[in-house]
């Protein structure tokens, strides 16, 4: 599966700060210099299967940190302390490349300590760039829960407490003997199953020092944690950071990096649905990204995933996404779509009506956001194939999806034709399919931790006489989004669907009404449009929950008092439901 | 009401010019921190140093979220008539939208100006200033085309539905689009109760009450029944007023309206010339 190693390591011993360093060559001497720093409880060879993917092109070198591997391992526990393993990486540095400046990579421990180089003004030039692979900086995680506990908020307390449990290895850690004991005693064997079985990676290496790393490491906790937290210093760097955040990381949690733009203006995000070592495991991806970013930095024209990847000062919560709405010319899509694009969102308006996308478009420019307008008929499913493969071509793939283009019809069942059925399906319910399926497939494909929203409505709850076909296509996307919901969990990719109860939108203009002429069609619309002018519900409003919604990946969001009344009466008293959908509202 | 010549057209157009001159001035004075009713006190002095003595209205100032009338419909049982439209204490900061707008009268003559703008950069004000381009265009294409007032104000409530901006001059009192302007007496100076001018006011009140209702008509242009008739000859100060997330923008002049025509008294004012400047001549929207 894996291409040989080019050739076995140029081996070196480093001189550190009081330790003597096993340092590791590969590849090409001419290609830019990997820097590549291991975490806990590894050693330099965690990084063999990316020295595989890249030796053709970089020059690579990895070290074991002091106290792994074939490193010095001093036994006192001040020997750890995060100054003296910065020393180490700048003394490797200048041994393996005293010209130029190195591109360091680093993971778990490593990156917690090399943050502390690339936040040492002295060790800053000797760096090109710095990405960092799940391990923040201590100090910054120390301002993070000094802010959360000053904010005295239960979400924020709620945050903090969240990050402590799983973080609760760090406590077992600070005990003494017994972590040094369960690597002596076994845990050092059972490391790569637990790799396999907990972690999911395939075929995990297995390392003769893995005991050891393990029992010393722990003096890497010990040494700095408590003293990084409680007085947390002002770190920050002007070295390029590509910052790569897995989401499913069991011990790193996304939310400690939030306030990484203050720190590291420079700054590229990057997030993948993985664990805590399957970029490293499987390295491609993370291959695939050094190679872009680094030639980006070298002066390269930057790919459309690294430009959306940029983060720039004060962008938003959602900036770096792409956010595609259908049905985005008006009412609820083109609110949503500003929405999004207000927070920071690239957002991509596709509507049949191309002039009214093309205003979306522009509206969201002018809140700041990079927009694009696309003509779309969702009811053609070759179109919906075009779009996605446009998308596909253009941006990678989308990270949140709000299927939103709808109509509307009324008119009893018998006043229904099947062409009238057909039409409204394909409009409001296979359109729904094609989005789903052709977006999921490309959030998988790209690792994304997407959204896809589907827009019902509270009718998929109220049956009436006067809309079957409308409701009926409602309840179905209902449900469709119930099961994806359900398929996509394992991915991380959330699914909501959205309910709204009278919005006051062009939609009422765009029912048709079966079954009646022209004259009582008009008076019907006038009298609907009356209504839901006066219950003065806003487009803007159903967006601002929608996106609450999904922050909280919300199954089923419903919005307005009447959405909520007729979800609740559907659950409780489906009687009054039935009894009340005899009434006839056309009368 | 008295008849309107040639003559009171150059008084109107000066006035207004005078006016616009007034609110540039002053928002060319703006810096942060400043009031919305120190801002209107700055106005109204201007005015009366440039010979104004009486007014249709004083001077208003609103900034920020209160330039899209934001909370303005609470009470909307009151019709529009709120408290919440005078100048209050809300502070100037920088990128903040303003809208000044003042009514000043001068002899027989009066102006209606709505000058909108930003302290600095503010590219929503921007969108929504570009955006007022298709309103003016489109209100004096269907004045021109007879069409009545009601529908013509619908025609904007659909504009701003395709724009996405929200007709925020339906927070104004009755909802209006536009208000007449007469040519009153020749007296000089005249009281003003709650900073509206006695005597514009009566002569709309009047129009309103007895003239208007004798011959179908409204001096009040909104959407409402009661300005479901033919574009009435004389003077209209017409204020489309766009709204968008939190955010407010007018202009307000006046539009002329003969037994057959209509036209903008004045295409040489402030938002016209930016429109140029900017190269934005085309409609956006045809009716």
């Amino acid at each position: 599966m894996n291409a040989p190693l080019p050739s076995e390591p140029e081996q070196l011993r480093v001189q550190g700060d009081g330790v003597e360093l096993a340092v590791y060559r590969w590849g090409n001497a001419a290609g830019p210099t990997l820097l590549l720093v291991h975490g806990y409880p590894d050693n330099h060879e965690v990084w063999l299967p990316l020295v595989r993917e890249l030796a053709a092109e970089f020059q690579i070198v990895a070290y074991d940190v002091r106290g792994a591997g074939s490193s010095d391992k001093p036994r006192q526990r001040q020997d750890y302390h995060l100054a003296k393993l910065a020393n180490d990486l700048e003394a490797v540095i200048r041994a393996v490349s005293p010209e130029r400046p190195v591109h360091l990579v680093a993971h778990d421990w490593g990156s917690i300590q090399s943050w502390e180089a690339v936040t040492e003004p002295r060790i800053q030039p000797l760096l090109a760039s710095y990405t960092s692979l799940s391990g923040p900086c201590l100090d910054h995680v120390g301002h993070w829960l000094r802010e959360r506990l000053k904010q005295k908020r239960p979400g924020a307390l709620l945050q903090l407490l969240g990050q402590l449990v799983s973080s609760w290895y760090i406590a077992l850690f600070h005990t003494p003997l017994l972590p040094e004991l369960a690597w002596r005693l076994g845990l050092g064997k059972l490391w790569p199953s637990f790799l396999r079985r907990v972690e999911g990676i395939r075929q995990p290496h297995r390392s003769r020092s893995q005991a050891a790393d393990g029992a010393h490491g722990v003096k890497l906790y010990r040494a700095n944690f408590i003293r990084s937290l409680l007085q947390p210093r002002q770190r920050g760097t002007e070295v390029p950071v590509q910052l790569i955040v897995p989401t499913r990381d069991r011990f790193v949690r996304p939310q400690l990096f939030a306030h990484l733009p203050n720190w590291a203006p420079t700054l590229w995000r990057r997030e993948v649905h993985a664990g805590h070592w399957q970029l490293l495991a499987e390295p491609k991806q993370l291959a695939l990204w050094l190679r872009e970013f680094i030639a980006h930095l070298n002066g390269g024209a930057a790919s459309r995933a690294l430009q959306q990847a940029q983060i720039k000062p004060g962008a938003g919560t959602y900036a770096g996404k792409l956010v595609l709405v259908t049905g985005a010319g008006s009412g609820i899509g083109r609110a949503t779509l500003l929405e999004f694009a207000e927070r920071g969102a690239a957002v991509l308006a596709a509507d049949i009506n191309l002039p009214a996308a093309e205003r979306s478009a522009e509206l969201a420019r002018a809140l700041g956001a990079e927009a694009f307008a696309y003509r779309l008929d969702v009811g053609d499913s070759a179109a919906m194939q075009g779009l996605a493969d446009w998308v596909a071509g253009k941006f990678g793939s989308p990270d949140i999806v709000v299927n939103n283009a709808g109509i509307g019809l009324a008119g009893g069942m018998l006043d229904t034709t099947s062409a009238d059925w057909e039409r409204l399906l394909r409009i409001n319910l296979w359109s729904v399919i094609d989005g789903s399926r052709l977006f999921a497939r490309q959030m998988i494909d790209a690792g994304k931790r997407g959204h896809i929203v589907n827009t019902a409505s509270a009718a998929a709850f109220v049956p009436l006489r006067n809309y079957p076909a409308y409701a009926t296509s409602k309840a179905a996307v209902l449900m469709l989004s119930e099961c994806l919901r359900a398929e996509m969990a394992g991915h991380g990719i959330g699914v909501t669907a959205l309910c709204p109860g009278l919005v006051d939108t062009a939609i009422i203009q765009a029912t048709r009404f079966t079954g009646l002429d022209a004259a009582a069609e008009a008076t019907q619309r006038a009298k609907a449009q009356r209504l839901y002018r006066r219950r003065n519900l806003s487009a803007e409003t159903v967006a601002q929950h929608l996106l609450r919604g999904i922050e909280r990946n919300r199954a089923v969001v419903a919005v307005g008092a009447e959405a909520h009344l007729s979800i609740a009466q559907w659950r409780f008293a489906p009687w009054l439901s039935r009894l009340l959908a005899r009434l006839n509202l056309a009368g | 009401m008295p008849a309107i010549r040639a003559h009171d057209l150059e008084q109107f157009r000066n006035i207004q010019r005078l006016a616009y001159r007034c609110a540039q001035t002053i928002a060319g004075e703006l810096k942060p921190g400043i009031s919305e009713k120190a801002t209107a006190a700055l106005m109204k002095t201007w005015l009366q140093d440039h010979g104004v003595q009486d007014w249709f209205h004083q001077p208003f100032a609103w900034f920020g979220p209160r330039t899209a009338f934001k909370g303005f419909d609470g009470l909307r049982h009151l019709g529009g008539f709120n408290l919440a439209f005078y100048p209050g204490k809300t502070r100037l900061e920088e990128g903040m939208p303003f809208i000044l707008d003042c009514a000043p009268t001068i002899g027989a003559y009066t102006a209606d100006i709505g000058y909108s703008g930003a302290l600095g950069a503010n590219p929503l004000v921007e969108r929504l200033l570009d955006d007022l381009m298709a309103h003016r265009q489109l209100i004096v294409q269907l004045v021109k085309q007879r069409r009545p007032l009601a529908e013509v104000s619908q025609a904007v409530d659909r504009l701003c539905a395709e724009q996405g901006t929200l007709p925020r001059h339906k927070a104004y009192p009755f909802e209006v689009l536009a208000h007449r302007v007469e040519k009153l007496g020749e007296r000089q100076r005249g009281p003003s109760i709650a900073r509206f001018g006695v005597r514009n006011l009566y002569t709309l009140t009047r129009n309103a009450l007895l003239t208007g209702r004798r011959q179908g008509w409204s001096p009040l242009w909104s959407s409402n029944a009661r300005s479901d008739h033919a574009p009435t000859p004389g003077l209209w100060a017409v204020e489309p007023h766009l709204g968008w997330r939190g955010v407010g923008a007018k202009f307000e002049e006046l539009l002329v309206v003969t037994a057959d025509d209509a036209y903008w008294l004045d295409d040489d004012l402030p938002h016209v010339r930016r429109w140029q400047r900017r190269g934005l001549s085309t409609p956006q929207v045809a009716a």
